[in-house]
């Protein structure tokens, strides 16, 4: 076989330009697969071992108050391996230089020993002494964002006393890996903070001396965790406690789980549909090849090659071409995955460290699909080839049967002059080949469109949360239920033009075996500011009674309808289970939501017109006067200003997804050269002996190449629109791939991404035109004359 | 015969040289031909492969450059010509006959005849053409719908219809029986008779050289013989 692997090496290198083209596509498919893979494998294995490492509890439990002998009583309940309990306090905060609202939370850290539950990881400076009254440490985020440093001050305001703190120590904690405010969409760094100071300090700022309010627990294997928190919540509903949840519930853990669900969901279905491209590509390519090279294939034949050796010739030549392609795209995949990696930890998975993994079966999956994909594509033409009879296979090719096109039945063919006619018959003559053509570049174009697809998505998802739902300037939270008459205080301020008053109540919203922690929010009615949608998204008018829940919400969590009947268990006060009509359906793309009017919902719960916060709308230029005043009411627990909330979006979340865009487009611009160039090059195989008798006949270099080049422009013109509508459809799929609680991308395809998929397509369609062009002047006319070899 | 009476030089070479480099050697194909074609002749180049009789022919269609000697068609001197000077050439002033046709399979007999007609400056109609060949019913046929023979035709309406001066013709009969053969010869035959075309046809067939008015036997790049039939006999009576 020795014979048949130098033929191997001279034909792929004859081939390079095309080999290199299909290796292109090769590598982006396996590029995008293993970049998506080891950085989700990768960001698992960093979480799983920081939350090892860290002593990350499985169980979590808010109250208002116990006495901490309840403590051993809990560490009775069947299944608790570790328990410890805690104080924690909502804080403002005040950084010199920084006139923002700045809101926190701080917990204590037990001062008898090291903690046993969410240990902190260290980056710079240590812990807080014993008993040491205001030193305290500070996430890592929140000490960056400010450039503060151990030895720094800071001020809070613990339940309204003023108290000024010393940073020892900036550190990471696994529970709180991702930090958000509450009633804020998105992290800022700059105005939300957790701190960590002394179990004494913060009780004795806290009037928690000697009892707690907050506990972690860590379950036995082998209890289920649901007996636990069942246990609790009994155990705790006479100190108010507001239901014991796990990690599933955990805010920081459930959004990175999130998180890292979308990203495998990238890691499908990226991809398989730029591998799904490849292996069209090759089947075209190699199909081309094996025409090309029938008469030598039947000559070996007649030497007495078997078909097997023939057939492993011309899979070799599949498999080397492919294993470039995969190697390339494994390192390439490889390089990326690290830099995106980095990029996660940056924003939002802010791990202390990352252990970049690629497994060995990321690179073994790579390996297969790729091979799959090409041999898939090969095998047809390989089977072909092999079973054409040596005799017929050294005959010239009998010409091709034409007959005339649709469009020339019409009897439009008077316009039309013979060049014309050859483009629109070779068209036609070949409908599958045409069409597989216009389908190649058509998914070229509509990656394109996939691959740049999220940017739109979500400056639309922003648009309609900030400017058409949620349209207040500052969202306030008030550190307990407030009567109503609190509003008219805030609206006194000077610099606020508007106020509207909600009512929040966390709850377990249930139907049937369905049920999701949440909360039930009652909004003013006519409310200007806070308003929810429908799903034309106008605003809704909500009804006197009833729940309305987002489309999500509704339909994928708890599976109701309009006129079911929810039950609401609310996790605070008396703690009542209610049942509450469903009346309606909003639409929304962040977050989920049960709103009903706040009248209602007073009712509902038994009391007077309370409020849980004020939504504000500032006048221009007024937000650091209100900012300032609002600082100063202890009623007053939280702060979200919108404007910061969508900039610091876009400085985390945004930042993620547009280098995965970048790259994605890059990777569709590869796949979309080397399909468009493919096609072109197949076309000048197949067609330069037509074309050099031409140009024997007279034909200028320009009207050949009109022949040529002009079927690839019909072809090209064609796909396009196919293409938009294939990224249309493309895009779809990833919508409803990409739903989680946090967000839903809305299928939003702007001009920007349609113009993009076209004109990658054309530049592609333009350069190969101009290659082919340069190959058009250098054919071989006297090789016409002579006879066929 | 008008080549008798006046002749008009149509094709004037001398010194034609041709060497063609493979690697590091250098095969001269051509060495040193003198050859004067005249207008309306019928002209065989006889001779054994490698002889050198493709290459003049490519040389004389513009197809190819001498490396050395100069040739001329009428008042246009073809050796040193460029590119864009030599497609005008063979455009506007030659047919050319392949062995294997080289037909657009996309196209019907009347279009392929009429994808030339519509690039020359004046052209006869592509049914004429074709019924000059014998072709008048079969115009809306494809090539797959032709026989070898029939194709061959087609090939040559399409090198007559735009009124060349000179058809060259490179082993037209190559690839047909001696029957088909014989049909496509009278249709050159009768091109040449009727339209006055300068007409020069390759073949190792040494049959075919009683038809023509001159037959140029070339060998080992030169020639070697050029022998003027007293009689020419016609095509049909040719056998192989």
């Amino acid at each position: 076989m020795r014979a048949l692997d130098v033929k191997l090496l001279r034909d792929l290198w004859h081939l390079r330009g095309q080999a290199l083209a299909i290796a292109a596509v090769i590598m982006g498919g396996v590029a995008t697969l293993v970049m998506s893979l080891s950085t989700y494998d990768s960001l698992v294995l960093t979480r799983d071992r920081f939350y090892a490492d860290y002593r990350f509890a499985e169980v979590f439990a808010l109250l208002k108050r116990a006495p901490e002998s309840l403590a051993d009583q809990l560490r009775e309940i069947p299944g608790v391996e570790r328990l410890e309990t805690r104080v924690r306090a909502g804080v403002k905060l005040e950084v010199e230089g920084f006139a923002d609202p700045v809101t926190g939370l701080i917990f204590s850290l037990p001062d008898e020993a090291e903690a046993e539950l969410n240990r902190l990881h260290l980056k710079r400076g240590r812990l807080p002494e014993p008993y040491s009254p205001d030193e305290a440490v500070l996430t890592d985020t929140f000490a960056d964002a400010h450039g503060l440093k151990p030895g720094d001050h800071l001020a809070a305001i613990i339940n309204g006393r003023w108290k000024r703190l010393t940073i020892v120590g900036v550190a990471v904690s696994p529970e709180y890996v991702y930090q958000i405010a509450p009633g804020a969409m998105f992290p800022d760094f700059k105005r939300y903070g957790v701190l960590w100071t002394s179990r004494h300090t913060l009780a004795s700022a806290y009037d928690m001396q000697g009892a707690f309010n907050s506990l972690a627990l860590t379950v036995a294997p082998g209890t289920p965790v649901q007996a636990v928190i069942d246990r609790l919540d009994a155990l705790l509903a006479r100190y108010g406690g507001t239901g014991a949840f796990g990690r599933a519930d955990q805010f920081s853990n459930r959004f990175l789980s999130e998180e890292l669900k979308q990203l495998r969901t990238t890691a499908r279905i990226f991809p398989a549909i730029f591998l799904g491209v490849a292996a069209f590509l090759l089947n075209v390519v190699v199909s081309r090849l094996i025409a090309l090279q029938r008469d030598q294939i039947a000559i070996l034949k007649a030497f007495g090659y078997p078909h097997m050796s023939i057939g492993l010739h011309y899979v070799k030549l599949v498999l080397l071409v492919t294993l470039v392609g995969v190697a390339a795209g494994v390192g390439l995949g490889a390089w990326f995955g690290q830099g995106l990696a980095v990029v996660y930890q940056e924003t939002t998975f802010r791990f202390p460290y990352l252990d970049y993994r690629l497994r060995g079966e990321v690179v073994l999956i790579a390996l297969a699909v790729g091979m799959l994909a090409s041999l898939s594509g090969a095998l047809m033409a390989i089977a072909r080839a092999v079973r054409l009879p040596p005799a017929e296979g050294m005959r010239p090719e009998t010409p091709v049967v034409y007959r005339a096109t649709f469009i020339e039945r019409l009897g439009l063919q008077r316009h039309l002059s013979q060049p014309s006619r050859m483009i629109l018959r070779h068209s036609e003559r070949r409908p599958v080949k045409s069409a597989l053509t216009v389908l190649g570049i058509a998914c070229a174009c509509a990656l394109m469109m996939v691959g740049n697809y999220q940017k739109g998505a979500i400056d639309f998802m922003i648009d309609v949360q900030f400017r058409q739902a949620a349209r207040e300037d500052l969202a306030v939270t008030f550190l307990d239920p407030t009567a109503g008459r609190a509003l008219n205080e805030l609206k006194a301020l000077p610099g606020v033009y508007h106020v509207e008053g909600y009512r929040n109540v966390p709850a377990v919203l249930r139907f049937q075996h369905y049920s999701y922690r949440s909360a039930l929010y009652g909004i003013e009615p006519e409310g200007v500011l806070h308003r929810s949608l429908d799903s034309r998204l106008k605003p809704l008018t909500l009804p006197p009674e009833g729940v309305v829940l987002t489309d999500h919400l509704a339909r994928e969590i708890l599976h109701v309808e309009p006129g079911d009947i929810l039950t609401v268990e609310v996790l605070e006060g008396r703690r009542p289970v209610l049942e509450v009509p469903v009346i309606g359906i909003t639409k929304q793309y962040l977050g989920v939501s049960a709103y009903m009017r706040q009248d209602a919902l007073n009712a509902l719960m038994r009391e007077g017109p309370v409020v849980s916060g004020a939504y504000l709308g500032l006048m221009p230029e007024a937000e650091g006067q209100v900012y300032a005043d609002l600082n100063r009411r202890p009623r007053v627990l939280g702060m979200v200003a919108n404007a910061a909330s969508i900039e610091s979006f876009y400085a985390t979340i945004g930042e993620f997804v547009l280098f995965y865009n970048m790259v994605a487009t890059l990777l569709a611009a590869s796949i979309a050269f080397g399909v468009v160039y493919n096609s072109a090059r197949i076309a000048l195989s197949e067609r330069s002996r037509e074309l050099a008798s031409l140009r024997v006949l007279g034909f200028t270099h320009g009207e050949i190449a009109y022949i040529l080049l002009g079927e690839l422009a019909v072809l090209t013109l064609i796909a396009i629109p196919v293409g938009f509508l294939l990224g249309v459809g493309l895009t779809g799929i990833l919508v409803l791939a990409f739903k989680t609680d946090l967000y839903r991308l809305p299928l939003i395809l702007e001009p920007s991404n349609y113009a993009l998929g076209a004109s990658v397509v054309l530049v592609s369609a333009l350069v190969s035109g101009l290659i082919l062009w340069y190959r058009l002047g250098r054919l071989d006319l006297v090789a016409v004359l002579k006879t066929r070899e | 015969m008008a080549a008798a009476m006046n002749p008009t030089v149509v094709f004037s070479a001398r010194g034609l040289t041709k060497i063609y480099r493979m690697g590091e050697v250098e095969v001269p194909a051509l060495r040193g031909i003198d050859l004067d074609l005249y207008r309306g002749e019928l002209v065989v180049l006889l001779g054994p492969s490698g002889s050198g009789k493709s290459t003049l022919l490519n040389i004389l269609g513009g197809l190819d450059t001498p490396t050395d000697g100069e040739v001329w068609y009428l008042e246009q001197k073809l050796s040193g010509a460029s590119d864009r000077e030599l497609t005008r050439f063979r455009r506007e002033h030659v047919g050319f006959v392949f062995q294997f046709y080289n037909l657009i399979p996309s196209l019907t007999a009347r279009e392929n005849v009429a994808a030339v007609t519509e690039i020359s400056a004046r052209p006869m109609a592509p049914e004429e053409a074709l019924r000059l060949v014998g072709l008048g019913e079969r115009l809306d046929h494809f090539p797959a719908q032709l026989s070898g023979g029939e194709q061959q035709r087609v090939a040559i309406a399409r090198a007559i219809a735009k009124n060349p001066a000179v058809l060259l013709c490179d082993e037209p009969t190559g690839a047909l029986d001696s029957h088909t053969g014989v049909v496509v010869l009278e249709a050159l035959e009768r091109v040449n008779r009727e339209l006055g075309t300068l007409t020069v046809l390759i073949t190792h067939n040494a049959g075919i050289a009683e038809m023509a008015d001159r037959v140029i036997r070339l060998s080992d790049g030169r020639i070697v013989e050029v022998r003027a039939n007293a009689v020419k006999k016609p095509a049909r009576e040719l056998a192989w």
